[in-house]
């Protein structure tokens, strides 16, 4: 038996992977779609969401930071954790302030796109109505912290695609937030539109002047086929 | 100003050798010296440390203890938990205000005094409690706050208060932590052992992790030891956060000889050279006796190079301060505290035994776990092995505080009831025992014959006693909003969680709950235990889920509702703001 190859199952599935691979990885690479938020194939996983969690052997594990092995059961779809993912996104509709129909990033949005694929309908959980700041001083860019999620993914890419370090975070528990390399706003960093980090937000929370509602609705990325799928069409190819 | 602050950060950090490494003993300097960290310092140290301001704030702003505002001269921190609430912290809080003329979360305009609350400081056996300026103040009542204020106001230094007194309450001693010490004999009988006898000897013992998780000694020290790494790390873990803990404050004042002894045997057995005590920052006024018990150490040649004659043995110890944040008793984010990061905890694998301080091989052990290693060393694994039960070797010390007649704290063998120890304490007419601290169990009568062990109710150290009269949802109500504050907010089930799960509970309280928010506050209860991320969010919702069936008809008392009505809604207060808004009311435009 070779020792470059690691057999498991998710969801009965046979998988075959490489050893140094997480979970996520496997899957994805197999075709099979785990649901995520935070994670994004080519940063270091921040295991911020969970909502990548999968049960390995029956526990419940971060399948984007938790590492193959021979001949563990994964399970991935099924209700039990499908409810509590649901669970997940709800807490941030009603954590931060979103208005989907007006929002420029709406029908691209990773939020969105997972709650309508999780089938989250409207949040029971109450509303927490926070007060969040808004910094617009970039000339490009502007930081909308209602619609962040605080999947840390701009705080990686400025640090390993970018080789900046223009985002990190600050305070800790219900007030944790997204803070920038300045005491006086984005004008003050060097953080460009070009940025690796301008490309990687989930939401509406992170996005470059003057491109909004730019492709009509009916045509944005989760219009026609829900978010995963891209993943999932691998599987249908092999 | 500028210029002054200027000057002294580079000090200060400069004494650190400008490692990053040391950002929270730099962090503890500066606000030592200015009384807090302004963004202006925040931006001026990164300069001198080379880092992005980003970094260094996302560090400061994580502790408690890093104010970024100017406070008071003397900075007032009441204790506000449970216990401290049931022995009458929140009139002690009241006279506090009346005496100062300001509210919590104030300064005075004179700067003289600012006024904060703070979770459990490790006193809940003397409550009310406070601490004024790092010094503890036990005991306190309504009358005495004006006398405190104004001997302050008076420039009196805090310790000559006759309140700035910490009783040992030591009610039982054992034959393990609390039996005298002849330092050196333990860690001369492990010398004399090659390391994989010392583990060996542990693994005799059967000696289980004291600070919560219960994972066998001898087996993560085993782990460690066999790690291909020549650098491995000791840790000491005297954060002791969990509300209704103050054992190892115990420890720490009347044994430290004992925990130094273990932490070097444990560095042996494991191969480490460098030994940390990560002590939280709330026994910050235990720190210098620490520091002279481990002089008296190195001058005894029992802690330095070539210890106790031994050419090949080097191990030393350093202490690191935390800063109020119950987190960084999760040894994860120990690690990265003690790193000088914030204490977000890390996912798992790789464990700290694989990757822990620095990125390498690093043990993580309780003070009480390390204290039961040297005595087995002292006295071999086989009589250890005999105390307690099969599962549960060896004492347990517990700190027991609320509805008895004498808290403090109790060295008893494992395998002792809820009954038992209620009555050793003299607790009668028991409503309800919270094992294990706010994280723990809330164990019901009907269960006071189980045991307190790992197999059966595990705890590391907490016991409180809730009696009859007091309002148990509303105890665990407090202990939620523990962990919304304690919260580190790195992932979403804990962060929001937490705060939802706060939300639903005091909506039921009030009796705004429908058998609907019962099912909702299940919901959010069960999302945070499974999903979150760390020991913190996955045990916070157990205030809920330990009481939601045992104590279900005090849940059952506080819904309000009949034929799915809420009886405690009031249709026309719910309107007021449309209603004077539109102008119209009942009886028609105004
Ligand atoms: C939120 C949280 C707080 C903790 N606080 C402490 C603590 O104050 N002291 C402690 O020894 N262990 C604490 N632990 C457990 C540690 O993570 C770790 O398991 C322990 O220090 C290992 O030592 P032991 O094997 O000797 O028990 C805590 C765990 C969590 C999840
Ligand atoms: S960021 Fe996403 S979820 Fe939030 S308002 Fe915009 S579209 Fe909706
Ligand atoms: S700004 Fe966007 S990318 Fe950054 S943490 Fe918030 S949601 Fe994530
Ligand atoms: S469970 Fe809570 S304390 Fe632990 S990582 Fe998540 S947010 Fe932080
Ligand atoms: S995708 Fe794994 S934690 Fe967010
Ligand atoms: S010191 Fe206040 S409850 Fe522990």
């Amino acid at each position: 038996m070779s020792t470059n190859v690691v057999t498991f199952t998710i969801d009965g599935v046979e998988i075959k992977s490489a050893p140094d691979k997480t979970i996520i990885q496997a899957a994805d690479d197999a075709g099979i779609y785990i649901p995520r938020l935070c994670y994004l194939k080519d940063l270091p996983p921040g295991g911020h969401c969970r909502v990548c969690t999968v049960k390995v052997n029956g526990r419940p594990v971060n399948s984007c930071t938790y590492p193959v092995a021979e001949g563990i059961v994964v399970e991935n779809d099924i209700e039990e954790l499908n409810s509590f993912r649901r669970n997940i996104i709800e807490m941030l509709f009603v954590e931060g302030n979103h208005f989907c129909p007006s929002c420029e990033v709406a029908g691209k949005c990773e939020l969105q796109a997972l709650a309508y694929r999780l089938g989250l309908l409207t949040p029971q959980m109450p509303y927490l109505y926070a007060q969040k700041e808004l910094d617009a001083t970039h000339p490009d860019v502007y930081l909308d912290r209602n619609r962040c999620v605080l999947c840390g993914r701009c705080v990686r890419a400025s640090i390993h695609l970018d080789k900046k370090n223009v985002f990190g975070f600050e305070n800790r528990g219900i007030n944790m937030k997204i803070s920038v390399n300045s005491n006086d706003g984005l004008q003050d960093t060097n953080l460009s539109k070009e940025d690796k980090a301008m490309s990687v937000c989930p939401t509406g929370c992170l996005v470059v002047k003057r491109q909004g509602y730019l492709t009509p609705v009916g045509k944005r990325l989760y219009d026609k086929k829900p978010i995963g799928s891209e993943i999932e069409t691998k599987k249908v190819k092999s | 100003m500028t210029h002054h602050y200027r000057e002294q950060i580079k000090n200060i950090a400069s004494k650190y050798g400008n490692d990053r490494g040391y950002l929270m003993n730099i962090a503890h300097d500066i606000v030592n010296e200015f009384g807090y960290i302004s963004d202006e310092m925040v931006s001026n140290l990164a300069d001198v440390l080379n880092l992005p301001v980003v970094q260094v704030r996302d560090m400061i702003s994580f502790y408690a203890f890093f104010p970024r505002k100017p406070l008071g001269k003397n900075v007032i921190r009441l204790c506000n938990a449970v216990i401290e609430r049931m022995k009458g912290a929140d009139e002690v809080g009241k006279a506090f205000e009346k005496a100062l003329g300001i509210s919590f979360g104030e300064t005075t305009k004179d700067n003289l005094f600012t006024l904060l609350h703070t979770p459990c400081i490790g006193l809940s056996d003397q409550a009310p409690s406070a601490l004024i300026n790092k010094i503890p103040l036990t005991n306190l009542k309504p009358a005495d706050v004006p006398q405190i204020i104004s001997e302050l106001k008076a420039g009196k230094d805090v310790s000559d208060l006759p309140q700035a007194r910490v009783q040992l309450n030591l009610k039982k001693e054992g034959e393990v932590i609390c039996a005298p010490l002849d330092s050196g004999t333990a860690l001369r009988n492990a010398l004399n052992m090659k390391p994989e006898e010392v583990i060996g000897e542990i693994n005799k013992s059967r000696l289980r992790g004291r600070g919560g998780a219960g994972f066998p000694t001898a087996m993560k020290w085993d782990f460690c030891r066999k790690q291909k790494s020549p650098i491995r790390y000791l840790i000491c873990n005297a954060d002791e956060g969990e509300p209704g803990t103050f054992k190892d404050r115990v420890i720490l004042t009347e044994y430290p000889d004992l925990v130094f002894e273990g932490m070097t045997i444990a560095g042996y057995a494991i191969g480490a050279k460098e030994g940390i005590m990560y002590l939280r920052g709330e026994y910050a006024y235990l720190l210098e006796n620490l520091e002279k018990v481990l002089a008296k150490r190195r001058h005894l040649g029992l802690l330095g190079e070539h210890i106790c004659g031994r050419e090949d043995f080097n191990f030393d110890i350093r202490i690191q301060l935390g800063a109020g944040a119950y987190v960084c008793g999760e040894e994860s984010a120990l690690i990265e505290s003690a790193e000088g990061k914030r204490g977000a905890p890390r996912d798992r694998p790789p464990f700290p035994v694989q990757k822990g301080y620095k990125g390498e091989p690093t043990s993580v052990n309780n003070v009480e776990t390390l204290c039961c290693a040297a005595r087995i060393l002292e006295k071999g694994g086989e009589w250890f092995s005999k105390i307690g039960t099969k599962d549960s070797t060896g004492t347990k010390m517990l700190s027991v505080s609320g509805d008895c007649e004498h808290p403090g704290v109790y060295e008893v063998e494992y395998g002792i009831t809820i009954e038992n120890l209620l009555e050793l304490v003299g607790a009668k007419d028991t409503q309800a025992v919270q094992v294990g601290g706010a994280s723990g169990k809330c164990v019901a009568p009907k269960d006071f014959g189980r045991r307190i062990s790992f197999e059966d109710l595990p705890t590391g150290g907490s016991i409180m006693i809730f009696g009859k009269n007091r309002d148990l949802l509303e105890c665990m109500y407090q202990f939620v909003e523990f962990f919304v504050e304690e919260s580190c907010g790195w992932c979403v089930p804990c962060r929001a969680g937490t705060t939802l799960l706060e939300k639903k509970f005091r909506q039921i309280l009030d009796g705004k709950g429908t058998a609907q928010s019962l099912a909702e506050l299940r919901r959010i209860a069960q999302t945070v235990k499974s999903m979150s991320r760390c020991g913190l969010g996955q045990t916070s919702a157990n205030p809920v889920l330990t009481t939601i069936y045992d104590f279900a008809d005090l849940y059952a008392e506080k819904i309000k509702e009949e034929n799915g009505k809420l009886l405690t809604f009031d249709l026309q207060k719910a309107m007021k703001v449309g209603i004077e808004a539109s102008g119209r009311t009942k009886e028609g435009v105004k």
